[in-house]
């Protein structure tokens, strides 16, 4: 893929990240024709069975992740803002505190804990003020949903006590 | 019977009063979710679709159309006073209602954009009910492979013809028709892309997916923007009334942007943002006043907004007539459907007109609720506007997390949306569209569907693709709208591509 690297454009150094993309392009293709190659046998008479799209998919993953790594080597893609890691990961922790917690503490303790993550990412820093806000707001979420709405939410501890 | 009889019909099925109640509400959260800021129109529907999953189906989709024309109301009440440019389809009513704003005439802005949106999707709705008829019979003569020609259609528009990026675009959609080909082979029955995972087996939800796409990876990258201080909020003041030369000067521009959007709209060709354009380019050249452009000219709120409404009326026609989504905020409607069972096409007009038609009536009946629903409503709107940051985000990722565990309480749909969440985050960082991928897995599998019908009735011939005129013809724009693209972009003239970039749906 060196051929991309021409003087024009010589400014511009390999974009590492966007390469690492068209890495990951080619490996779910590689995923793609892996499962693919234990479909066999129910192509049916006209050569056209469950493997054929899937399999043009992955071709065209192929040639997409050249394609990327083509521009990533240019530097072809566009400037990226500066992006701060620690606002994600308090909103991932809360989500995936939020997934873990949901079926034994129930959707208002486990939704409340999101809630107050996802603040403190954006910049409220007081989380015994927020958590007791989120859980008592869920709350009220899950009465409407739940209740009113019939929508099945898992319940726990808290909604028990009151319903 | 002809189109007014089934018209009236529709609007018998849609005036009892549990649908007007329905609609009243489908109005009024559509506009509460879509004026909050970072929220475009397939956002909201996603968000709102778990309120609809108790009703009966013609009282769900109801709500569903007062949601998604509510949903559009709101976003241009955001972008007239809060100016968040690369929010969706209302970029160009921020240009210059943001400005009029400034300048202190917030309330006509927003009025002649709530009556413009209101005469364009009269026009545009009734247009929808006019021409879906027809529509329908043509679709009857269509076979597998004119389907199958007409949704690669679809997919070039939606990831390639516009935005900054060819690469991108169909990146982003072959991500999507991956994500599609997970879970059970519709015509065999083998799985396919599961790894041995039962809760794969079933395929990814659509809702979930959206969900966590727009609202967590938005809401990853805005935080991981940091503090930039909070936006401003112009208020209105004044009258929201116009005077005599406001309406003077925007009834032409209503008009030409319902005519100019409409069009656009019901042609698979990409989402409502390439109307507005052109609305606003028409209106700068046709004004008689060009030296308020720039600086807060009403006929550049006025035209715009009524083609972004006419044009999202006009996403229907695909949608109702052929099944065929061309916005996220269409592909998610769909999915609204097949909750129920229904899958919109030509078989429903024929199978539950009732149904259909009581949609499109409601259409209507949403669109006189807004205009006497904005109007006064208007001080209740803005302050939504000022919900601080961290409450709105926690907000929306609330109710996004909500959606998901009403549909399915399990550990592993939470992952999955914490999964996209992330890697829609990661999208949009590098600058991918993420509309496309939305598209991709909800027409991946129709689209795959028509190519096996229409190869196993040939055979396995491939030439059998190209040898229906309609087929051919179809197939031959869908290149044109692939390669002209690539070679403007070649010859450095991306620039106005990129600006016509659906960036939301």
């Amino acid at each position: 893929m060196n051929k991309g690297n021409n003087p024009s454009v010589e400014t511009r150094r390999p974009d590492r990240a966007a390469l690492i993309i068209a890495v990951v392009l080619a490996a779910i293709a590689a995923v793609i024709f892996w499962d693919v190659s234990r479909l066999t046998g129910l192509a049916g008479y006209s050569q056209v069975g469950p493997m054929t799209v899937p399999y043009a998919i992955a071709c065209c993953l192929i040639a997409l992740a050249v394609w990327t790594a083509i521009e990533a080597w240019r530097g072809d893609f566009p400037e990226r803002e500066h992006q701060q890691a620690g606002p994600v990961v308090w909103i991932v922790a809360g989500l995936a505190a939020q997934m873990l917690l949901l079926n034994t503490l129930g959707f208002s303790i486990a939704t409340g804990i999101l809630f107050a993550l996802t603040a403190r990412g954006f910049g409220k820093r007081r989380l015994w003020l927020t958590v007791p806000v989120g859980i008592a707001f869920s709350f009220a979420v899950w009465a409407v949903f739940a209740k009113l709405l019939q929508l099945s939410l898992p319940a726990g501890p808290l909604e028990r006590l009151f319903f | 019977m002809g189109t007014f009889d089934f018209l009236l019909q529709g609007l018998l099925v849609a005036a009892q009063p549990m649908n007007l109640l329905y609609a009243l509400i489908g109005v009024t959260l559509g506009t509460a979710v879509g004026v909050l800021p970072g929220i475009g129109p397939a956002l909201t529907v996603a968000l709102l679709l778990p309120v609809t999953y108790q009703l009966d189906p013609a009282g769900s989709l109801i709500m569903f159309a007062g949601i998604y024309y509510g949903g559009m109301y709101g976003g241009s009440t955001t972008s007239i006073l809060l100016n968040t440019p690369g929010e969706s389809a209302s970029i160009v009513t921020a240009l210059e209602g943001n400005k009029m704003a400034r300048a202190g005439r917030g309330g006509p802005a927003l009025a002649t954009a709530a009556i413009g949106s209101f005469v364009a999707g009269l026009i545009a709705t009734l247009g929808l009910a006019f021409i879906a008829p027809y529509i329908v019979k043509l679709a009857l003569v269509f076979g597998p492979r004119e389907y199958f020609a007409l949704m690669v259609l679809a997919f070039v528009t939606v990831s390639s013809a516009f935005g900054d990026s060819t690469l991108r675009g169909l990146t982003s959609l072959f991500v999507g028709l991956t994500l599609a080909c997970i879970g059970i082979d519709q015509l065999t029955g083998q799985a396919r892309l599961s790894f041995g995972v039962p809760d794969l087996l079933d395929g990814i939800e659509v809702t979930t997916l959206a969900v966590a796409m727009f609202a967590i990876g938005e809401t990853l990258f805005i935080a991981a923007q940091g503090d930039r201080g909070p936006d401003k909020v112009e208020a209105v003041k004044g009258s929201v009334w116009m005077n005599a030369a406001d309406w003077g000067r925007s009834w032409k521009p209503w008009l030409r942007g319902t005519f100019i959007g409409f069009p656009i709209g019901a042609m698979p060709a990409g989402g409502a943002e390439i109307g507005t354009f052109l609305s606003y380019a028409a209106e700068k050249r046709l004004t008689k006043h060009p030296e308020e452009f720039g600086n807060g000219a009403i006929e550049g709120v006025a035209g715009p907004e009524a083609a972004n409404n006419a044009s999202a009326a006009g996403t229907l026609v695909p949608l109702l007539t052929l099944g065929l989504p061309t916005t996220a905020t269409a592909a998610i409607m769909l999915a609204g459907f097949q909750q129920y069972g229904l899958q919109p096409g030509p078989l429903l007009f024929a199978t539950n007109p009732q149904l259909v038609w009581g949609l499109i009536a409601s259409l209507l009946i949403a669109n006189f609720m807004l205009l006497v629903l904005n109007l006064p409503l208007i001080g209740l709107w803005v302050k939504l506007l000022t919900i601080p940051k961290p409450w709105l985000y926690a907000g929306i990722l609330l109710f996004a997390t909500l959606g998901t565990i009403g549909a399915n309480p399990s550990v592993f749909e939470l992952g999955m949306l914490l999964a996209f969440g992330l890697l829609g985050y990661v999208m949009r960082i590098f600058g991918y569209p993420i509309a496309p991928v939305v598209v991709g897995l909800i027409l991946g599998p129709l689209a795959e569907q028509q190519l096996r019908r229409a190869l196993s009735i040939s055979q396995g011939d491939v030439t059998v693709l190209f040898t229906s005129p309609i087929a051919a013809v179809l197939l031959v724009i869908a290149a044109l709208a692939l390669i002209v693209p690539l070679i403007l972009r070649a010859r450095g003239r991306g620039e106005m591509l990129a600006q016509l970039a659906a960036s939301e749906d």
